[in-house]
């Protein structure tokens, strides 16, 4: 068996030590790094991520790093994005301010609603949800996903956020939860490039069960 | 409450031990934290909160060991606190693993550390603690230095503060209930639940399940915190799981046992 490697993408944004835990833990070798050239050709990439959008953007920038993921993801290898990671896939964000996203998907980041129906919601979400196929979705939707082992809306996993992802393009929505009857966006997915919102390496065992398929794919 | 509630195991420190009191005094060696926090994830703990009770007597490499050991073993959300006075100790603790830090002392000396921290590193990361103590007028006082220092500072009032100047969720302890068992201070929680818009982990007294239950349908806690009552085998966690699913409160479903 071949040694699993995963290149995590290290602009000192979010905490990589935890996403490393992790994919060590599930036996993958994770490589750390910003240079741009092992990222571009990784066998796999990861991009975590907390904190500020436009934060987050305004790094990978100022390290020349969108250039080198738009290669990565045009090569059609498996990419992860994981919360902020995932939601600078969209083409922009309105957490304080406008900021453009790196656009390989469709859509918007906005903040979650305070009410819904007239009954208020805490924002930060900050817990475990159950992961729901998107409203709409054919029941095969997580087949060879990152999700195929999982089944709707047996699992948990951690969420801790202000700003949701709105996809233009309802296929490109691979995973929904339900917050106090809002449907927040859970996981995105077009070909090789997923993204989650939750925290797969602070997910306990359903989270390990993610990371242990990503790398396998 | 919308979403999931979520149940945190909360281990103080002192030094390199596991410490419960009373009343935030009193402490007694409980034993070794890194064993506590494997056994409570194990379990099917949501969350961990590590306090390090006496951090601005000590140096804190403490904490971001036992931190630091944590993170290896225990893949759930970890909250750090104890000591934090500027934006450099959170990037220490956020550096090995913690993935929020909760600040009560610097926060109540400097209100504007909460904005510098969650600026840098997100209101997510940005843990207001609370320390209430009820004053014979019926109301409550912000405490600092672990229940040892007053501020003046009414709690409603400080909670409101906090959350505009970024904190994203506030860890409230009744001082007053703090190791007795005896349930949470329920018109304490409700009061600040009322009050702010962010989450809110009720912490100090709870003895019982009943005691989670109540928390969540009379005091509006978005999470419990449990010390006393885990450490010493009083409540278990599926115990306390199986209660709030009772009572209707949705709660995060349990995996298989982690390895």
């Amino acid at each position: 068996l071949s040694i699993r490697e995963a290149v995590v993408v290290d602009y000192d944004i979010g905490n990589v030590f935890s996403v490393c835990n992790a994919l060590r833990h599930v036996g993958c070798v994770p490589i750390l790094t910003g240079e741009h050239a092992k990222i571009a050709h990784a066998e796999r990439l990861v991009l975590p991520g907390v904190g500020a959008f436009g934060k987050a953007m305004q790094e990978l920038g100022r390290r020349g790093l969108l250039e080198p993921i738009r290669t990565f993801c045009a090569t059609g290898r498996p990419f992860l994005g994981i919360c902020v990671g995932m939601q600078v896939l969209m083409q922009r964000s309105t957490e304080l301010g406008e900021h453009a996203g790196i656009g390989l998907l469709q859509g918007s980041v906005e903040r979650i609603p305070s009410k819904v129906d007239g009954t208020p919601l805490k924002v930060p979400h900050i817990g475990w949800s159950r992961l729901l196929l998107p409203d709409g979705a054919p029941g095969d939707r997580w087949v060879d996903t990152v999700f195929a082992q999982f089944a709707a809306s047996r699992h948990s996993f951690y969420f801790v956020h202000s700003y949701e992802a709105r996809p233009m393009h309802r296929t490109d929505i691979l995973a929904e939860v339900d917050y106090g009857g809002h449907r927040i966006v859970a996981a995105v997915q077009r070909g090789n490039m997923a993204g989650v919102q939750f925290h797969p390496e602070r997910s306990g065992v359903a989270g390990q069960r993610m990371l242990r398929h990503f790398i396998a794919m | 409450v919308a979403g999931t509630v979520r149940l945190i195991a909360r281990l103080d420190l002192k030094m390199d031990f596991l410490i419960k009191g009373v009343h935030l005094e009193g402490w007694r060696k409980v034993g070794d934290p890194s064993k506590f926090a494997r056994r409570y994830y194990v379990a099917g703990i949501d969350e961990l909160i590590y306090i390090d009770v006496v951090a601005s007597l000590y140096e804190r490499n403490n904490l971001s060991e036992i931190v630091r050991r944590a993170a290896e073993e225990v893949f759930i959300p970890i909250t750090a606190g104890g000591g934090i006075r500027r934006p450099s100790d959170v990037k220490s603790l956020l550096a090995v693993g913690a993935d929020k830090v909760a600040i009560n002392t610097g926060a109540t000396l400097d209100p504007d550390l909460l904005a510098r921290i969650s600026d840098t590193y997100g209101s997510q990361a940005t843990v207001l603690s609370i320390e209430a103590k009820r004053s014979p007028n019926g109301e409550w006082e912000a405490m600092a230095d672990n229940g040892r220092n007053h501020t003046g500072r009414d709690v409603i009032r400080w909670a409101a503060e906090g959350a505009r100047r970024g904190a994203g969720e506030i860890l409230l302890t009744s001082i007053d209930r703090d190791g007795t068992g005896r349930g949470l201070d329920l018109d304490l929680v409700s009061a600040v639940t009322r009050e702010v818009d962010i989450p809110v982990i009720a912490s100090g007294g709870v003895g019982r399940v009943e005691h989670l239950v109540e928390g969540v349908t009379k005091g509006g806690a978005s999470a419990v915190a449990m010390a006393r009552a885990l450490h010493y085998n009083q409540v278990t966690i599926a115990e306390a799981r199986a209660a709030l699913d009772r009572a209707g409160i949705a709660v995060r479903l349990p995996e298989e046992t982690p390895s």
